[in-house]
């Protein structure tokens, strides 16, 4: 479990991370999302001590990162997989990094066999593609088998393989019980990958919550509608305060209600439903209307402005996610209301 | 590259006992020094260099001899001549190594991966300073006896060769080898503050070679005072056998001890910075 509270850190004139706290559960996913430049990288470097916070504290079951007794068994982290001496071997890489927490030669052929790069162990790391280089940064990882893994934008640059090898490793990860902590720009991947958000903006946070729970709670929930009635329910709708645009194959997407509301609308009015689908916002979505004000670089805006104070739900002292509940879902629909989020 | 690899799992490893240590990161940094070329480079052409500019001057001098001043003669120092691309020379290409095995931590982005290893950061500092110490005092002792006893054999028609023997000139010869290994040390101070290789080169070098030779153009009476202070004079005196025909300097060990300071000092402000500085 990684425990970040009230982590600050300013660089010159920027605060990077302000006032930061979430917890990273052991045993699964969680996806760590922000715009660019929202602090992802900066709260991933505090963790590992690369940094030093202005404020705060963050611990790894209680102890600082620097104080483990062998670091790289509790934590294994790969922020850059440029971030080697390119003159070395893949095998000289791993085996320096290995001898500092005294792990034996052997593991460092294991590692490189994990990862597919056995064949070019004796190369330098110089000729490496980039995802040559982040399977080798995973295999550093990986040495000294530890219960946490952290990455930062793994997938980035990688060819449609790379993703999926990756993808499917730290679901493998995950499964073996460990802690997975990734960041991502790409919330398509974030979307087939994570089980939980923590998604910061301007070094806020702005959700921690379950990926079904963040998607649930956009506004940009809509539902489909099949009838043959569709004048009958556009009207109704807009009466009840919804809009109704027509989708594809003669459907209607009503937004602004739920479900429930819409079907007891057609039953109220007399109208004869074929269709009644929630359609559910992508993450993509989601993310993009939970960070529209935190977006750090936008065009020629201003930085300097006062931003609203983020939004923040999900959150309980503990850290962890609450379920939400069904008025908070309910009200999303309502007319009037400004949306969960 | 195969996508079918990750239902493999490695072995587990042998339980943690201890914690992770001095000795270990000592293995690293060793590992780290044999496993980039630039390593046997420097030291190839350090080696080139000492034996080689040595013998040359060595060999020059038994050439010229006869028509060598009686004057020049007198103050003829065998010892020193035949060691002197080691500790003039030599210590411009140390210089460059001692830089590099920090400054290419941070040129490459290396640092970020090795502190993440190894958070504990003053024994990655003093395990990298160690294995660079040892490897080059190791590597300028074999350039300081082979360019001695090269030197001495081109100077056998003078008559003027010398033995190890004979007074002063053990100490000239391994402190030759201390001289530039600590010149090494000193850059690799500099690196750690300046964190980048090109910078903390030409600071040491114009340390070492041109601020040396600037103060040539003081009037001597300040060159006089300043000149004991100075970090080069170690090498000068610490190679010389006879008496130094400056008496403005202290004895060779006390000359040698000047910059055992300095280097000692700027080692001390390099650690800190590099614990205290975010990576």
């Amino acid at each position: 479990m990684i425990e970040v509270r009230g982590l600050s850190k300013r660089y010159g004139e920027k605060l990077a991370v302000n006032n930061l706290s979430f917890d990273v559960a052991p045993g699964k996913v969680t996806g760590f999302l922000g715009p660019n430049g929202a602090g992802t990288t900066t709260t991933m470097r505090l963790i590992l001590g690369l940094d030093f916070p202005n404020a705060g504290t963050v611990t790894i079951d209680g102890k600082r990162y620097a104080s483990m007794a062998y670091p790289m068994r509790e934590l294994g982290a790969l922020l850059d997989a440029k971030a080697v001496h390119g003159g070395r071997s893949a095998y000289n890489h791993l085996l320096c990094l290995a001898q500092t927490n005294n792990l034996p030669k052997r593991r460092v052929g294991e590692v490189l066999e994990l990862v597919g790069l056995t064949e070019v162990a004796r190369k330098r790391t110089k000729g490496f593609s980039l995802g040559m280089s982040q399977r080798l940064g995973i295999a550093a990882t990986l040495l000294g088998d530890p219960k946490i893994l952290m990455f930062d934008e793994p997938v980035n640059g990688l060819d449609p393989e790379g993703i999926l090898w990756i993808r499917n490793f730290m679901k493998t990860l995950a499964a073996e019980g460990r802690t997975v902590f990734v960041s991502s720009h790409l919330m398509s991947e974030m979307e087939n990958t994570a089980d939980h958000l923590i998604v910061i903006g301007r070094g806020q946070l702005l959700a921690d919550c379950t990926m079904d729970e963040f998607i649930a709670r956009s506004s940009g929930q809509t539902v489909r509608v099949a009838t043959p009635q569709p004048d009958l329910l556009v009207k109704a709708v807009a009466e009840a305060g919804g809009s109704a645009v027509n989708g594809a194959d003669g459907t209607l997407i009503v937004s602004g209600l739920v479900a429930a509301q819409v079907g007891d609308l057609a039953f109220e009015h007399g109208v004869r439903l074929h269709e009644l689908t929630v359609v559910r916002a992508s993450l993509e979505a989601a993310f993009m209307e939970l960070t529209a004000d935190s977006v750090e670089y936008r065009g020629a805006e201003s930085e300097q402005g006062q931003q609203p104070a983020p939004a923040q739900f999900g959150q309980t002292q503990s850290g962890q996610a609450q379920p939400p509940s069904p008025e908070q879902l309910v009200a999303q629909g309502q007319p009037g209301s400004e949306g969960g989020i | 590259m195969a996508a079918t690899t990750t239902t493999r799992q490695a072995p587990v490893l042998p339980p943690p006992s201890g914690r992770a240590g001095f000795g270990g990161t000592l293995r690293s940094e060793f590992t780290k020094i044999r496993s980039v070329r630039s390593t046997y480079w420097t030291l190839l052409v350090l080696l080139a260099i000492s034996i080689g500019i040595g013998a040359a001057i060595c060999a020059g001098t038994a050439a010229n001899w006869n028509q060598t001043s009686a004057a020049d003669r007198a103050t003829f120092d065998a010892t020193q001549v035949s060691i002197a691309g080691l500790f003039y020379l030599g210590q411009l290409v140390i210089v460059v190594l001692g830089a590099l095995v920090i400054t290419s931590e941070y040129s490459t982005g290396m640092i970020r991966t090795s502190l993440t290893a190894m958070p504990r950061r003053v024994t990655v500092y003093a395990a990298k300073a160690l294995v660079f110490a040892v490897i080059a005092l190791a590597v300028t002792l074999v350039a300081a006896f082979i360019a001695f006893f090269l030197g001495q054999a081109l100077l056998a028609s003078t008559h003027e060769n010398v033995t190890l023997s004979e007074p002063n000139v053990l100490r000239a010869v391994i402190g030759s080898a201390l001289y530039v290994t600590l010149c090494g040390l000193f850059a690799f101070a500099a690196g750690a503050i300046f964190r980048h290789t090109a910078a903390t080169i030409t600071a040491i070098i114009g340390l070492l070679f041109v601020i040396p030779i600037l103060i040539h153009l003081l009037p001597s009476s300040w060159y006089d005072d300043i000149v004991r202070w100075m970090p080069d004079s170690a090498g000068m005196a610490i190679t010389a056998t006879m008496a130094p025909q400056n008496s403005h300097l202290f004895s060779p060990w006390g000359q040698f001890s000047v910059f055992a300071v300095y280097t000692a000092i700027l080692l001390i402000v390099g650690g800190i910075l590099f614990r205290k500085r975010d990576a």
